[in-house]
C-alpha cells in the first residue's frame, strides 16, 4: 500500500530544508495546521498527513485491531518516515499525537532529531496523586456518549441510520468535513486516546523535547503539562498565553514561533 | 423539563412554550403577551389592525431576543459567556449573573460534550467561522441533561478580526427521540435482512448437489455465483450416476427469482432425477419435465425453464456425450488441440410452455484433453462497460479459446476470476459445470466399475 495515499501525505517548503513533521490529534485532520504550516514552510520541509480514519486518509486501511491502540498510529508515523526516507525529523505531535510521537521516538530514536509535544497528556484519567483532569466516570461518559451516537453532528446520524457509513462522495462533503469521521472510527480512536496511559513511556524519551501547553486547557490542564515536562529528562516547557486545546488555531503565531525556534537550534542529543 | 422544539423544525412554538418565559422578562409586563404568531390573522388586515400589529411589533427586538423559542448565547473568543437570553437561562435554571463573565460555554456541557467541543467544535469554528447542527447535552443547574442542537457563528469586526461567537441553542428532545427510533428501526431491518439472507443461502444450497459424482478418469468442476444474497436464484446443475458405467448431468435456468422460482427449480431438479431413473433417454427425460411443469401451472403459467440434459458413456478413447436441450445457451467444447466448438441444441424449445415442445439432441466424443463447459445465461448477459453492452457468447468463446487446451478445474477457476471482474455487471445468477479427460500424456485409462 502506498503510504502517501493511505495517510494523505502532503509536503510543503524547500525539499532540502530540515524536516518538520506535523501530526494532528483526535478530532480533526491536517487542516488544523493550516495557520502554522505555511510559516514553518519558509525554512523547513513540512510533512503533513492524516491519521488513518481521519480526513482524507484511506478508510479501507482502517481496522479496529490496528487502530485500537496508539501503537498502530506510531507504526504509521515510522512507515511514512521510512517510505519518504525522512531523516533527522523534528516530530511535532498535537494532543494524542504527542504520545504517538513519544512512542515513535522511543522505537526508532535515530530517525528523529527532536520532539515537540503540543498540549500533551500521558494519561487523561486521574490516578492516585496523578492529576489527569478527568475521572474514570468522566471518560466513561464520553465513551458512552460516542457509543450511543448522539454526540457531535447530527448529520453524522444519517449515514448510521441509512446504513452507509462510508465517506460521502467528495461533492457531497459538508463544510464540517475537516473534523468529520465515521462514528465507529471516532469511538475507537477516542477509546485509544482517552484510556491510554503512557506515563512510563516518558521515561524512555531520549530526544531533545519541547513541551508546549496552553495557559487554559480543559483537556490537558497545566498540571499535566508540568508532569510531562518533569518526567521527560532534560525537556523544556513552554506555556502559551492561549485558551483551549488547539493553540495552532487560537495562537498560531506563537505556536509557529516556538516550533521554529526549537527546531532551528543546533542539533545534537542531550 | 419544558419542551420547546426548534422553531425552524416546526415553524413555530407549541403553546406551552410560554411556560418558559423567564423571570428576567417580568420587567416588561406586555412582553409576555406577545406570542410571536398569536392573534395574527392570515388575511390582509385593515388599517386598525395595522396599527395593532405595529404596537405589537414595536419594541419586540429585545423581547424576541430574550424570549425567543430558542436559546441565544454570545461568548468571547475564549469561550466566556458575554450575553445569554432568558429562554436558555430558564432551560438551564441559572440567572444571568451566575453565568455572564463567570462561565464558559463549554462549562455548560457534559464532560463528553466538553471534550467534543474542544477537539471538534472549537477548532472548526476557528477554521471556517461557522459550525451548524451539532448535537450536545447541556447540564442544567440541577444536574439534569438537556439535549440540544447548537449552531455557532463568529461575528467579525470591520477589519475582519473575529470579535465574538454567537450561538443558537435548540431543544432537541424530540429530534433525539426520532433519531433513536430511526436507529432502532434500522437495526431491526438489518436483523431481518440477515435472516432473509441466511434463509436464501440455505435454500440455495439445497437446490445444488452437495457433491458431484466421481466419473472415472474424468475431472469435474462446478461453480455457482448468486447475483443477490437476498434472493434464491433459479439456476441449477447436477452430475450423478445412473448405472455402473453411465452418468447423467444437467444444467438449467428457471425464469425468475425468489420463492416461486425456487419452488419450480426444486421441482425441476427432482423431476429430472426421477425421470432419468425411469427412462434415461434425454428427450424422454425432457418431455417428462415439460409435462410436470405444465401440470404445475394448469392455467398456463409463466414458469418455464431452459435446460441441457446429457448422458456420459465410456467408449473407445474416452466418453460419448449425448446432449439434449431446449432453449439453453450452447455448451462449449474446448478440444485438446486448442480449438473451441459450440455444442448446441439449436431450435430446441424451453420446457414448461408448449404441450409438445421440440427438444434437440447432439452427440459428441470427449477424448483426452477435451473439456465440455456448460453454463447459464447470467454469464453471457452480464453488463460490461467497455464497450457498453453485454458480455456475449462470442466473448465467452474468445475467452475459452485463449485458454484452450485447458483442464476443467482450471477453466472453471479462470471463469470464477472473470465473474469477479464482471461482478458489478452480473444481473442474474451464473452456474458453471465443466468436465473433461486429462490430456493424453498423464491420462490413465478409465477404470470402470463393471
Amino acid at each position: 500500500m502506498d503510504v502517501r495515499a493511505r495517510n494523505n501525505v502532503s509536503i510543503l517548503g524547500p525539499s532540502t530544508g530540515p524536516v518538520v513533521m506535523l501530526a494532528h490529534g483526535f478530532g480533526c485532520d491536517q487542516n488544523l495546521w493550516r495557520l502554522v504550516a505555511p510559516v514553518l514552510a519558509r525554512r523547513f520541509r513540512v510533512v503533513l498527513f492524516d491519521h488513518v480514519g481521519s480526513g482524507r486518509s484511506e478508510l479501507s486501511a482502517w481496522s479496529p485491531e490496528r487502530y485500537g491502540t496508539l501503537d498502530g498510529y506510531a507504526d504509521d508515523v515510522l512507515t511514512i518516515c521510512r517510505e519518504l526516507d525522512l531523516r533527522d525529523v523534528v516530530l511535532v505531535g498535537h494532543s494524542v499525537s504527542a504520545m504517538i510521537a513519544v512512542l515513535a521516538g522511543n522505537r526508532e530514536p535515530d530517525r528523529f532529531a527532536k520532539l515537540v509535544l503540543l498540549t500533551p497528556s500521558p494519561r487523561y484519567i486521574n490516578d492516585g496523586d496523578y492529576y489527569g483532569g478527568f475521572s474514570e466516570a468522566d471518560i466513561d461518559e464520553l465513551l458512552d456518549s460516542l457509543e450511543s451516537n448522539y454526540l457531535g453532528w447530527s448529520a453524522a446520524m444519517a449515514p448510521v441510520i441509512m446504513g452507509n457509513p462510508e465517506r460521502p462522495e467528495l461533492g457531497e462533503e459538508l463544510t464540517n468535513s475537516f473534523c468529520r469521521t465515521d462514528p465507529k472510527i471516532a469511538r475507537t480512536f477516542a477509546r485509544a486516546t482517552f484510556t491510554s496511559d503512557n506515563r512510563a513511556d516518558l521515561d524512555d524519551v531520549d530526544l531533545p523535547t519541547l513541551v508546549i501547553e496552553c495557559s487554559e486547557d480543559v483537556i490537558a490542564p497545566r498540571e499535566v503539562g508540568a508532569y510531562t515536562h518533569q518526567r521527560i529528562r532534560g525537556s523544556e516547557l513552554l506555556t502559551l498565553d492561549a485558551v483551549g486545546h488547539c493553540p495552532q488555531l487560537s495562537a498560531p503565531e506563537a505556536t509557529a514561533k516556538a516550533i521554529e525556534e526549537f527546531a532551528s537550534r543546533s542539533r545534537g542529543r542531550r | 423539563m419544558t419542551r420547546c422544539p426548534a422553531a425552524h423544525d416546526r415553524g413555530g412554538c407549541e403553546p406551552e412554550a410560554s411556560d418558559t418565559q423567564p423571570t428576567a422578562s417580568d420587567s416588561e409586563p406586555e412582553a409576555s403577551d406577545t406570542e410571536p404568531d398569536e392573534g395574527l390573522p392570515h388575511e390582509l388586515a385593515g388599517e386598525g389592525d395595522q396599527a395593532e400589529f405595529s404596537a405589537l411589533l414595536e419594541d419586540s427586538a429585545e423581547d424576541l431576543y430574550e424570549n425567543a423559542p430558542c436559546g441565544y448565547v454570545s461568548t468571547l473568543l475564549d469561550g466566556r459567556i458575554a450575553k445569554i437570553n432568558g429562554t436558555l437561562l430558564a432551560w438551564l435554571g441559572y440567572t444571568a449573573g451566575e453565568l455572564v463573565g463567570r462561565r464558559r460555554f463549554s462549562d455548560l456541557l457534559t464532560v463528553g460534550g466538553r471534550v467534543y467541543h474542544e477537539t471538534h467544535f472549537a477548532p472548526l469554528l476557528r477554521m471556517q467561522g461557522e459550525v451548524g447542527g451539532v448535537a450536545f447535552d447541556l447540564r442544567t443547574s440541577d444536574g439534569a441533561r438537556l439535549p440540544v442542537m447548537v449552531t455557532s457563528k463568529v461575528k467579525k469586526g470591520g477589519d475582519g478580526e473575529p470579535l465574538l461567537i454567537r450561538t443558537t441553542v435548540f431543544d432537541a428532545h424530540d429530534r433525539r427521540a426520532y433519531e433513536r427510533e430511526l436507529l432502532r428501526a434500522r437495526e431491526e431491518a438489518d436483523r431481518e435482512r440477515d435472516r432473509v439472507q441466511r434463509l436464501a443461502t440455505t435454500l440455495q444450497r439445497t437446490l445444488l448437489p452437495p457433491v458431484l459424482a466421481r466419473v472415472p478418469g474424468m475431472e469435474v468442476a462446478a461453480h455457482y455465483h448468486p447475483a443477490s444474497q437476498d434472493e434464491v436464484g433459479g439456476d441449477f446443475y447436477d452430475l450423478f450416476p445412473i448405472a455402473p458405467d453411465r452418468w447423467a448431468f444437467f444444467i438449467g435456468d428457471v425464469c425468475g427469482k425468489g420463492a416461486e422460482a425456487a419452488a419450480i427449480t426444486s421441482l425441476t431438479r427432482y423431476t429430472l432425477r426421477s425421470a432419468t431413473a425411469y427412462d434415461p433417454d434425454p428427450v424422454a427425460v425432457l418431455n417428462n419435465l415439460n409435462s410436470v411443469l405444465l401440470q404445475e401451472q394448469p392455467g398456463g403459467g409463466s414458469q418455464f425453464c431452459t435446460v441441457l440434459f446429457g448422458l456420459l458413456s465410456p467408449e473407445a478413447g474416452g466418453y460419448e456425450v449425448l446432449l439434449a436441450g431446449g432453449g439453453h445457451p450452447p455448451a462449449l467444447l474446448a478440444r485438446a488441440d486448442g480449438t473451441v466448438e459450440e455444442q448446441g441444441t439449436p431450435h430446441g424449445q424451453a420446457a414448461g410452455i408448449l404441450a409438445h415442445p421440440r427438444f434437440v439432441t447432439n452427440t459428441m466424443h470427449l477424448g483426452p484433453g477435451d473439456v465440455l463447459l456448460l453454463y447459464t445465461d447470467g454469464l453471457i448477459e452480464a453488463r460490461v462497460p467497455d464497450p457498453p453492452g453485454r458480455y456475449d457468447e462470442e466473448a465467452l468463446h474468445a475467452f475459452t479459446t485463449e485458454r484452450a487446451p485447458i483442464t476443467a478445474p482450471a477453466l472453471v477457476s479462470s471463469l470464477v476470476d472473470l465473474l469477479t471482474e464482471l461482478a458489478g455487471g452480473l444481473e442474474d445468477d451464473v452456474a458453471l459445470l465443466a468436465f473433461g479427460l486429462p490430456a493424453a500424456q498423464d491420462a490413465s485409462p478409465p477404470v470402470l466399475g463393471r
